[in-house]
């Protein structure tokens, strides 16, 4: 028997730029083969172009077959014909997979009957059933919900439960997890692998995660710069890789199991926060504006940074880091709570102290494509704090080259835009600008989230480098661990804007105390395929609670995996009872140590 | 990537973006041809009446209607005005006032559009208010009601009267443009760089709204001669016997077939000075624009 896909010599141009050469893929029924590679390399070029659903200014040559009939060159009409019944898509982005002005439950019916000749409620009910299926609480009355109603994640879940509808041959997922949290992310994998397990169906997985591959993949080809340069079976490549690139691949991506000792910082603390809060108002009514309600975005946190050290403030999206961040750099008196920066506290400066304290905390953002002016020359970003203190110009003229070329950018690139940089060098240019008025405490917030793997290896040793040499204490924020685990020496976990446990790095990742941490560590996937099949992974039910409700007691009961295991007593005393946190330790009334790696 | 090694010193100091944008303005070819036709304009508008014996107001009773000839270069017009002589102290007027309201009005707008935008609250409630009022007020009533008293202040006034009725819809733009960038991470990390609010809509609101900004100043040019036109119309303005270029086509038009001298040359010239402003315009914008095709560096 024929394979269920081959694509022989596929070739694939964007208005004659070279997008896709040569790949060669084939894929047996239920079969899941990972397409891996950095952004650029063509895997998801290669995945569109299997569906014919590239737009108009590509040109594609070669072969692809589905079951022996040939898909390059056939008609719209076939084309759709097969998405509708024999493949499925699962996008990264499910909001726009979703029509938004209908109900999910009669989207996914529609699926059901594109597929098979069924009457109207009997396909709602089976709509019914596989929402049910991919494990949507309540599914007859979510059934009834329209897309935007939904959390990125249930979202995702129910753009598995349309393609698992159509009873598809191949499901296609174009990095399905990308935009998610770990945790959400380890649930959906698990949906995934349940739908494929359901259906029998073979799975093109794309994804840019090796560790998410190395969960889910029985083959794997790893692409780069349009070309496939290595094709095995998942242990092979893993254990095994030939290509001088995958090696490189594995070699960078930063390792959430990699043992390292970090140093135990002495000196004086730069930044101490005790219990800071951070609320926003919520508004209703569009002709009067009520407030209706309050979302605590930051509640409760406690930070520590000593001169030379590196924290990491982990959590999840929504869970008030960013806005930590934010709240300290107004230096402004925080709304609640206490933050003092290198002895000051904020709150009681003037305008002169802000000044000169400004000069000693600097940012990194996240995205350097957003926070550098697209319409100025690097040398005027760099400038920008020096001019802010009152630098005078050969000060200028002589720092700016010295700062490119201590993130290794070349010094005569001072008059080139921010667009004709790579990602990786405007993030550096990031870094330069920060570094121009010799802070002492660098924020960094998600620097390397915007990045390929192999450029956020180099970035992260030049953040290294830059400690080494400078002295400097970081603030990391980061929701990937793994990073965290390669730079951080403390680390510091928020959950729903309340710290929840803190200690040095290697403690933490090896015995956390807290099972929030526990499930986020065991949610990171590892680039092993062995190891990663053989964890035991801690799920969490459902989707971080709202912030717009204050909580009694333990704020993480309603998905603590330890509930279960409690007495009624011990129940009862995280319902009522707020767990403390002070220092290190976990803010848990049965916190114990559980290695989860 | 590694550390360079040569000593940071021995290069040369990078040049800011002023210089940039000044260095890509000059290697634009057609921008700079407008800025040149430009500068034609203004000399033939200041330079023009010391050519010709006549001056714009004298009639010469002995060439009514007269074509084009070594007498009188550009002909005459119906009561025996030079033409040329009309038409450079037109060119004079509307050159200048087309400039000045261009500018005045899109400086205003967003000064007033950014810091509504920027500051919000209750500069943006007060600033927003006022551009409504002025808005839903009939501004050929205020100028008909000011421009009598105005009449000894001259056409500076007049000016200034165009410009207040004509920033109002590009600030409200400028305001909506504001509020976008405020939002966006490189005006964020200009503030936690510390560095002022002003200095933040100068170097970072500004050059990012400048797109438009040109645009729009662009069609300005043309508007405020046109408008200066109507007023001329009702009375108010450029005053016979004074002229300007608007007055001029206005008057011309019907003749434009049968002596199309006393129309063509003043149309032609508002046709060149327009055109020569968006070539400047394009240009200065695709100077700003660091993305802007076939720029180059
Ligand atoms: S306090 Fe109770 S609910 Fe909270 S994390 Fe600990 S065991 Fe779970």
């Amino acid at each position: 028997m024929n394979p269920l896909l081959e694509v022989t010599g596929l070739d694939v141009d964007f208005d004659g730029r070279a997008a896709v050469r040569d790949v060669c893929l084939t894929l047996e029924r239920g079969e899941v083969l990972g397409l891996v590679g950095e952004s650029g390399s063509g895997k998801s070029a290669t995945a569109l172009a299997i569906l014919g659903l590239l737009p108009g200014n590509a040109a594609v040559r070669g072969s692809v077959r589905l079951d022996g009939s040939e898909l390059v060159g056939a008609g719209e009409r076939e084309l759709t014909r097969i998405r509708g019944s024999r493949v499925a898509m699962v996008f990264q982005d499910p909001l726009s997979a979703f029509t938004p002005v209908y109900r999910i439950g009669d989207q996914i019916a529609e699926a059901v009957r594109a597929h098979r000749d069924v009457p109207r409620e009997q396909a709602r009910s089976r709509a019914v059933e596989l929402l049910d299926l991919v494990g949507i609480p309540e599914p007859a009355l979510r059934a009834r919900a329209f897309p935007h109603e939904f959390s990125g994640g249930m979202r995702q879940r129910a753009m598995i439960a349309m393609a698992m509808a159509a009873e598809p041959d191949l499901i296609l997922a174009d990095e399905p997890t990308t935009a998610l949290d770990v945790t959400i992310q380890a649930q959906i994998l698990d949906v995934l692998r349940a739908a494929q397990r359901a259906t029998g169906a073979a799975v093109l997985l794309v994804s840019h995660d090796l560790g998410v591959i190395a969960g889910l993949a029985d083959r794997v080809a790893v692409m780069r710069e349009g070309r496939v340069v290595e094709q095995g079976t998942a242990t092979e490549v893993f254990d095994r890789p030939r290509a001088p690139y995958t090696r490189q691949l594995l070699a960078a991506v930063p390792r959430i199991d990699t043992p390292r000792r970090p140093r135990p910082a002495t000196g004086e603390p730069v930044l101490t926060v005790r219990g800071l809060t951070r609320t926003f108002p919520v508004h209703t009514g569009t002709v009067v504006r009520r407030r209706s309600g309050t979302v605590y975005a930051v509640d409760g946190v406690d930070l520590d940074v000593r001169r030379g050290e590196t924290l990491a403030l982990v959590g999840e999206s929504g869970s008030g880091k960013s806005t930590t961040l934010f709240e300290l750099l107004e230096l402004t008196a925080p709304e609640g709570g206490s933050v003092e920066l290198f002895g000051q506290r904020l709150g009681t400066l003037g305008r002169a102290e802000a000044r000169a304290l400004r000069r000693r905390i600097q940012i990194v953002f996240q995205d350097p494509m957003a926070s550098l002016d697209p319409r100025m020359p690097v040398g005027d970003i760099i400038a920008e704090p020096l001019r802010a203190q009152g630098a005078d110009r050969a000060v200028i003229a002589r720092r700016v080259p010295a700062l490119l070329a201590q993130v290794g950018l070349e010094p005569a690139h001072a008059d080139r835009f921010p667009h004709e940089f790579s990602g990786g060098q405007r993030q550096r240019v990031g870094i330069a600008r920060a570094l121009s008025v010799e802070p002492e405490l660098l924020v960094l917030d998600e620097p390397l989230s915007a990045l390929d793997v192999s450029v956020q290896a180099e970035v992260l040793e030049l953040l290294r480098r830059l400690k080494e040499e400078l002295g400097l204490a970081y603030l990391l924020v980061s929701h990937d661990l793994a990073v965290v685990r390669n730079i951080a020496d403390r680390v510091s976990v928020v959950y729903l804007g309340r710290t929840v446990e803190a200690g040095p790095v290697d403690e933490v990742f090896a015995r956390p105390r807290h099972p929030y941490t526990q499930a986020l560590l065991s949610a990171v996937p590892v680039p092993d395929p062995t190891r990663e099949r053989h964890r035991t992974r801690i799920l969490l039910p459902g989707d971080p609670p709202s912030p717009t409700r204050r909580y009694d007691g333990c704020r993480f009961r309603a998905r603590c995996p330890l509930q279960a295991d409690l007495t009624v007593d011990e129940r009862k005393r995280c319902a009522h009872e707020v767990p403390e946190f002070e220092g290190d330790g976990a803010a848990c009334h049965f916190a114990r140590a559980r290695e989860v790696l | 990537m590694t550390t360079d090694t040569r000593t940071p010193e021995t290069v040369a100091a990078p040049s800011g973006r002023s210089t940039l944008v000044l260095r890509r303005f000059a290697r634009n070819r057609s921008a700079l041809a407008g800025a040149v036709v430009l500068v034609l304009l203004f000399v033939l508008a200041f330079a023009g009446p010391y050519l010709t014996p006549w001056s714009y107001s004298h009639v010469d009773y002995g060439a009514l209607r007269s074509a084009p000839s070594a007498e009188h270069w550009w002909g005459t017009n119906r009561i025996g005005q030079d033409v040329f002589a009309q038409t450079v102290r037109g060119l004079q007027k509307s050159l200048v006032i087309g400039l000045l309201v261009a500018v005045l009005a899109t400086g205003l707008a967003s000064l007033v559009g950014a810091c509504a935008g920027y500051f919000g609250g209750w500069t943006d409630r007060l600033a927003m208010f006022f551009v409504d009022l002025l808005l839903v007020f009939p501004s050929f009533l205020v100028i008909a009601i000011v421009s009598p008293r105005l009449r000894s202040a001259g056409w500076i006034a007049f000016v200034g009267l165009l410009t207040v009725f004509a920033w109002m819809i590009t600030a409200r733009v400028v305001r909506s443009m504001t509020l976008s960038l405020k939002e966006r991470e490189f005006v964020r990390a200009a503030r936690y760089m510390g560095v002022g609010p002003f200095r933040i809509i100068w170097r970072h609101v500004l050059p990012n709204v400048a797109s438009f900004l040109i645009i729009d100043a662009t069609i300005q040019v043309g508007g405020a001669v046109m408008s200066e036109t109507a007023l001329s119309y009702f009375g108010f303005g450029v005053q016979p016997p004074d002229v300007s270029l608007g007055t001029l086509i206005a008057s011309g038009t019907g003749a434009a077939v049968t002596y199309p001298w006393m129309f063509f040359f003043a149309a032609g010239l508002l046709v060149v000075f327009v055109l020569a402003v968006n070539l400047v315009g394009d240009g200065l914008r695709d100077a700003l624009d660091p993305t802007a095709k076939g720029a180059a560096r």
